[in-house]
């Protein structure tokens, strides 16, 4: 026990001893924290409109008024010329045109159903069907206030009619700040702690200073905990600030229990540190090391569900992601935090992770030789 | 110049040496783009709701079989008092509970007009929002469907849509430009700020610096391979994009390659510059990884679009290099759109590249402490 404290020691020593990392480790994660949680939201603000409105008749003037009274458009540009507006288009000033036919007010009521013609920059195709949609929603207040208007006794109206009305729990304003806030948090922890584990481990190959530990007495689990504990403790320091963060500059709740929080993510970093050793052991020089880290994360995070959702992954991708620590730490910070989710909520999940931070903690150790 | 060729020949060697990393070079791409393009997807098919159910009679049971057979959502349970609503939103088992109230089949026979609820999971804003628009949708249908003389539509104005650029909305159209634009920065800057870092930390640059070779020469012989390897990884995303999900370059492709080139360099000379402000290999892999990739990822604009970001965004991320090369992108592959339209993008990556270049001129030591 002894020999792993000394051990230890001696790696916090050389981790603080390079003045830039000792700080980069928690200005990084805080400084990115700040800039990022703002600006991930799948919210649509402020579409760019382009008009041609061709009828100029009362109604068509209401129907342009009413998109521009709703928050989602703003109406930059009116033009009469269908060259122009597509010019916009391809030149993304604006990234709807919305063409109102001659006659519309004409038309309207009268038989046939008036068209307008709206084209969309749909590059983005999630940003193009929501627009769409809101689009959508406009023109049916639009259909509902006419039909009041001429008062016409609808059908409709005489009709059974179900309403919905939705409620939104723990979260009742749609905050993505909420729903993102979690989920990089556990990247940049991730992010931190597997790639100086892992430098640090072939480091010490490259520069051949593994010689002098491997002729000492220590053990293979020795080592392979020692090399493991201070990138755990540093990295569970970064998620308390950034958490501290969340709490205090983005307002995020905190529902759940902070301790079971901090084991859970305990238990991930282990998993994550003991793949991060596990692949040093198989590297021998940073570049390389570097590069399969880098492989690794970059699938972990954009399988992790945090930007799009795990349901929609085909099959064989959900089986990968069984391995993938990052979906279960992602699932539960969520649940934990915002929704005050409980121990028996999430321990299914909290079985896998430990049952992947023993394997591969386990694969790290197995695979270290003090022999070359 | 006999003896530079002979240093970017030594340079090859070593990079082709390393064959594990060789291979990683060319697989993260690879892989990137087959994940994105097979895996991850931001639409959401299939949401699990539960259904509580407290009237029980033949509409509820009607809706909630149009719910369920509509495609969009899947009935994991159900429920029989208000009090399981959150314990089975807090378990994760359902994102969203549809609730039929006691009265909700006497109002409807009696009043004609009768509400659900829906409580959705708001810790997930997207899913949340997914389900009750199509939610509304569902029942705006079922609603319709009392009205079998459609007389309603006189007055509906409709609207016709052509989605431009994109016309089967494919995801594909954003993700190919944004993973070209982060995966080149990525490496390209990672690579040069290594094998520069490496030779000072091992103290093989004083070798290099006391040779004849000029420090220019050094710098530009190590950065010759990776430029040349980047270029070759451009052709591969391309080819791939092509032939695995049909989406070909519509524009100018010498246009695009020249461009590619241009973003190469300018990451080349970020990483070169990186390496002039560390002194070490780890700082370097500090610096370019955790300093670039999620910023690159979140703020380039190729998942989350820019406009939707508070307003300082704009600013904040005009400082990005991937910004622009996606624009770049976009324009050329997409929209087939030539030069005239990003030229203002081109003429900013170029200042970049002379200012990291600059910068990096300034700082380099050709004596080491």
């Amino acid at each position: 026990m002894r020999t792993i404290l000394y051990f230890i020691r001696k790696e916090f020593i050389q981790i603080f001893r390079d003045k830039f990392i000792s700080k980069a480790i928690f200005a990084v994660p805080l400084i990115q924290l700040l800039i990022l949680v703002p600006a991930v939201t799948f919210e649509i603000k402020n579409v760019n409109l382009c008009v041609i409105d061709r009828d100029m008749s009362a109604d068509s003037r209401k129907l342009v008024s009413q998109l521009q009274a709703s928050t989602f458009f703003k109406i930059k540009y009116s033009t009469f010329s269908e060259k122009e507006a597509n010019a916009l288009l391809q030149e993304d000033r604006c990234d709807m045109v919305l063409q109102i036919p001659l006659n519309f007010g004409e038309n309207l009521g009268v038989g046939e159903p008036s068209k307008v013609m709206v084209s969309i920059n749909a590059i983005n195709a999630t940003t193009a069907q929501l627009s769409l949609a809101y689009l959508n929603g406009v023109i049916q207040n639009f259909n509902m206030n006419i039909a009041s208007q001429h008062a016409v006794p609808l059908v409709s109206f005489s009709k059974p009619q179900i309403s919905i009305t939705s409620r939104h729990w723990y979260n009742e304003m749609l905050n993505y700040s909420y729903f993102m806030l979690p989920g990089i948090l556990a990247i940049l922890v991730t992010v931190i702690g597997f790639l100086l584990a892992g430098i640090n481990f072939v480091k010490e190959k490259e520069s051949g200073t593994i010689e002098q530990i491997n002729v000492t007495p220590i053990k293979k689990h020795q080592f392979i905990i020692a090399k493991m504990f201070p990138f755990l403790i540093i990295s569970l320091f970064d998620l308390a600030l950034g958490l501290l963060i969340g709490r205090i500059v983005f307002g995020v709740p905190f529902q759940g229990s902070i301790g079971l929080l901090f084991f859970c993510s305990a238990i991930f970093l282990i998993a994550v540190l003991g793949l991060a050793l596990f692949i040093s052991t198989y590297s021998s020089t940073q570049q390389q090391f570097m590069f399969v880290a880098f492989f690794f994360m970059v699938v972990f995070i954009l399988m992790s569900g945090i930007f799009t959702p795990l349901e929609s992954m085909p099959q064989w991708a959900q089986k990968i992601n069984l391995v993938n620590p990052m979906v279960y730490l992602i699932r539960i910070n969520r649940m934990v935090m915002l929704k005050g989710s409980s121990f028996h909520n999430i321990s299914s999940d909290l079985y896998a992770l430990a049952a992947i931070a023993t394997s591969f903690t386990f694969f790290a150790v197995k695979w270290y030789r003090k022999t070359s | 110049m006999k003896r530079f060729i002979g240093f970017v020949k030594k340079e090859f060697l070593h990079i082709f040496r390393d064959f594990r990393t060789l291979i990683i070079l060319f697989g993260i791409p690879t892989a990137q783009i087959l994940i994105f393009g097979f895996v991850v997807s931001t639409e959401i098919k299939e949401a699990d709701i539960a259904f509580l159910d407290l009237s029980k009679d033949e509409v509820t049971q009607k809706i909630s079989e149009k719910f369920c057979s509509s495609g969009f959502f899947r009935r994991t349970d159900n429920l029989y008092s208000y009090n399981d609503i959150d314990e089975v939103l807090k378990s994760g088992k359902a994102k969203a509970v549809v609730i039929f109230g006691e009265n909700f089949g006497r109002d409807l026979t009696s009043n004609g007009k009768a509400s659900i609820s829906i409580v959705a999971d708001g810790s997930e804003p997207n899913t949340a929002t997914f389900i009750t628009n199509y939610a509304s949708a569902i029942i705006n249908d079922f609603n319709r469907e009392f009205v079998p003389d459609g007389s309603t539509d006189k007055f509906l104005v409709q609207s016709e849509v052509s989605m431009f650029y994109n016309p089967e909305l494919k995801g594909h159209f954003m993700f190919v430009p944004g993973v070209i634009a982060y995966i080149l920065i990525l490496i390209c800057a990672l690579m040069t700020s290594i094998t520069i870092t490496r030779e000072k930390e091992f103290g093989t640059m004083e070798v290099l610096l006391v040779s004849p070779l000029k420090p220019i020469q050094i710098i530009v012989g190590k950065v010759v391979p990776y430029f040349i390897l980047s270029f070759v990884n451009v052709i591969v995303i391309l080819l791939l994009s092509r032939l695995v999900f049909d989406l070909p370059v519509k524009g100018s492709l010498l246009l695009l390659l020249a461009e590619s080139m241009l973003y190469i360099l300018m990451s080349l000379s970020l990483g070169l510059f990186i390496s002039t402000v560390s002194k070490t290999m780890q700082q370097a892999i500090f610096i370019s990884l955790v300093g670039l990739l999620l910023p690159t990822i979140v703020l380039s604009g190729f998942i989350f679009p820019i406009e939707n970001m508070p307003k300082i965004y704009n600013i904040v991320t005009l400082i990005l290099p991937p910004r622009y090369f996606i624009v770049i992108i976009k324009n050329i592959m997409i929209k087939g759109t030539g030069f005239l339209y990003i030229w203002k993008e081109t003429l900013i990556l170029i200042v970049m590249t002379a200012i990291f270049i600059g910068l990096s001129v300034k700082k380099f030591k050709i004596r080491l402490e």
